[in-house]
């Protein structure tokens, strides 16, 4: 125990609040790797949530839940990339339409779908695991999109390091036109690198209309696909910072709650800023001396391209 | 609106404009605009303050127009909506939240002849502004009988939104009341410093489970403190909030304080109709039908029950008042005398807790 709060309680709490995060943040990195800057993950994530709410309710499973959901993050990702990889349209204007849209959308989608609970998603069953002290409560008492989540971050960072693919990918958002010159399809990597973003930000969302706040409820979202942006950022396009980035987030707003709960006598707002503090800290640290060219974001990020140019 | 009534109104509104006393004359028709801070579909309180709109049309059928904007943000954006608002049209113009106090009184100073009501505020700086509000403690004072009463950890919670008198009046309620039936019970306070964010509200809920918290109760808009409540199968409850709430009906939502505006929005546009319009600083309760107790369910005991419901209709009568004294501040120091009854301005700018509740209030 420290001041009253157990720490085991703490940290398996932070895991499941950072879960919508992790995924938005690792799709969206993906897409930036690729030299794409969508700045429409909260209109994702908020799709992918009421569409993943309405599957799960009309199916009654939580599974589909999710299946919905990385589809209607998917269908608004196809959207953005159709206009800003075929249409050449602006990336920024475009994914802040994409934000706009996606919230009028799934409130007027949501409508009949007020006051409903959707199928639970019970934790995975580990057995005698999940008894272990402190471990079992930390490590084997999750949902099994806690664990997906992990799973991405990993994925993405072997894909990313030490693939073929990776490769390409992080060659197209480097230097599209050298990329081009090689013979990859710039065009097609990036829609399919969209495409992923989308869907991870759907599962993010649905995450929490399905789990973490289990209903359907306007704006339900409110918010967290900006953290999400801003967390590929502080990662510097690394995954495994993402993860850490989405657990001090995630790690420091539940401990400011549950230090309320606990009656501790530290002022609310100290704590409340302090995420953002750290964000800053880490960004000079990081941009100064020796750190400088890791903090380097991807060359060609945020720029159209066209095979004429 | 044909061009004949069109001009009408226009003349209307010239001689509304030049002749002076704007409210000596009814009008014709009535555009009521309604400011939201959260959406519509939030099942708690600006759910309430829209079904308020709705009877309008109800009742007037086309002599009154509704407009509504959501999610408004509190502090400078809320100024542009107004003033938008204000040149669209509106007669009447609701702010329903705590936050939207200056600015409402900043835009009522440049449009003198649109009448300005603000919910929960206290400011009235220009002659056009009015302000409303409800008793929301006399239902704290009900739901923290049932909380001391069923708890059985002896640790209640309650997810604040912002400090302001408002929120503060009903932890203080909460307490009070809770404290008078069970001396061991104690209470933690978790501000959510959100007025909507149901991911945020539910990590407040799970803070206060996992601190051993049993009875919680919640003063922000949405229903993810019910859900959070839900996931322990009946070992946690809780209250509706500003709005029923009925499907976390019996359990973990074993009542709930029901805000109805719909009597005070309906007689107010009707005052500009008929031209009796005047400014007000309204503050009804349960007595006058604004606050209403929603069905207490079978999961709390039938005597607990009638004691709570007596309690209600006490207050209905007006033969109790929450605050009655004696009654100390968190210090220790006297706020009320034995028998004293809190008077309406201590508890518009309550700015402390009383004696028993740890903790400080945030600045």
């Amino acid at each position: 125990m420290f001041g009253g709060i157990d720490p085991a309680l703490l940290i398996s709490a932070l895991m499941v609040a950072s879960v919508p995060i992790i995924l938005a943040a690792i799709g969206e990195l993906v897409v930036e790797r690729a030299g794409v800057l969508n700045l429409g993950v909260e209109g994702m994530m908020i799709m992918g949530a009421v569409c993943g709410f309405i599957l799960s309710v009309q199916t009654g499973s939580a599974f589909m839940g999710f299946v919905g959901g990385a589809v209607g993050g998917m269908a608004m990702a196809l959207i953005f990339g159709l206009l800003t990889q075929y249409l050449l349209a602006n990336q920024v204007a475009s994914g802040l339409a994409l934000t706009l849209f996606g919230l009028g959308l799934s409130s007027l989608m949501g409508q009949g779908f007020v006051g409903i609970r959707p199928p639970a998603t019970g934790a995975v069953p580990f057995g005698p695991l999940a008894d272990i002290p402190f471990l079992g409560r930390v490590l084997f008492s999750h949902d099994w999109v806690v664990y997906l989540s992990l799973a991405s971050v990993a994925a993405t960072w072997w894909v990313l390091r030490s693939t073929r693919t990776g490769l390409i990918l992080r060659a197209v958002g480097e230097s599209h036109d050298a990329a081009h010159a090689l013979g990859y399809k710039v065009r097609k990597i990036r829609m399919l690198a969209i495409l992923f973003g989308g869907a991870m930000a759907g599962v993010g969302g649905a995450y929490i209309s399905l789990v973490r706040v289990p209903q359907w409820t306007d704006g339900i979202t409110a918010g967290a696909g900006w953290i999400a942006l801003a967390i590929v950022v502080f990662a510097a396009w690394r995954p495994w910072r993402a993860l850490i980035g989405a657990y001090l987030f995630g790690g420091i707003s539940v401990l400011q709650l549950n230090l309320q709960a606990a009656g501790a006598r530290i002022p609310v707002e100290y704590l409340s800023m302090s995420p953002y503090l750290i964000t800053i800290l880490v960004l000079v640290i990081m941009s100064s001396g020796r750190g400088k060219a890791a903090l380097s974001a991807p060359a060609s990020l945020g720029k159209n391209f066209h095979a004429s140019r | 609106m044909n061009r004949r009534t069109l001009l009408a109104t226009a003349a209307l509104g010239l001689g509304l404009a030049f002749g002076g006393s704007a409210s000596a004359q009814g009008l014709d028709k009535v555009k009521a605009c309604f400011v939201y801070v959260g959406p519509i579909g939030d099942l708690g309180w600006t759910y309430q303050h829209h079904q308020g709109a709705l009877e309008l049309v109800e009742t007037y059928g086309d002599k009154v127009e509704i407009a509504f904007q959501e999610n408004v943000p509190e502090g400078a954006d809320a100024e542009r909506v107004l003033t938008q608002m204000a040149l669209s049209g509106c007669n009447i113009i609701f702010t329903t939240s705590f936050g939207y106090m200056d600015p409402t009184n900043n835009v009522a100073a440049k449009f003198p002849d649109i009448k300005f009501e603000h919910a929960t505020g206290y400011k009235r700086e220009h002659p056009n502004v009015s302000t409303y509000n409800a008793r929301f403690y006399e239902g704290r004072a009900i739901q923290g009988h049932i909380a001391g009463k069923m708890t059985k950890t002896n640790k209640i919670g309650y997810i604040g939104s912002f400090p302001i008198p408002e929120v503060v009046m009903g932890i203080n309620s909460y307490y009070l009341h809770a404290k008078k039936v069970n001396p061991d019970v104690e209470l933690s306070v978790v501000w959510a410093f959100t007025w909507f964010d149901p991911a945020k509200e539910a990590d407040s809920a799970k803070a206060l489970i996992d601190q051993g918290v049993d009875v919680i109760a919640s003063h922000t808009d949405s229903t993810a403190p019910l859900a959070e409540a839900a996931k322990t199968n009946g070992a946690v409850i809780g209250f509706g909030q500003a709005s029923d709430m009925a499907d976390y009906k019996p359990s973990p939502r074993v009542s709930s304080i029901i805000d109805n505006w719909a009597p005070y929005y309906v007689k107010r546009v009707g005052e500009l109709l008929d031209g009796t319009y005047e400014q007000v600083d309204s503050w009804a309760g349960i007595p006058e039908g604004e606050v209403e107790i929603g069905e207490i369910t079978d999961a709390v005991p039938a005597e607990i029950k009638a004691e709570a419901e007596a309690m209600r209709d006490a207050i209905a009568a007006g033969t109790y008042h929450p605050f009655t004294g004696p009654i100390n501040k968190q210090d220790g120091s006297v706020w009320l005398a034995e028998g004293a009854v809190a008077p309406d301005g201590d508890l518009l700018g309550m700015n402390f807790y009383i004696e028993g509740i740890s903790g400080e209030i945030p600045k």
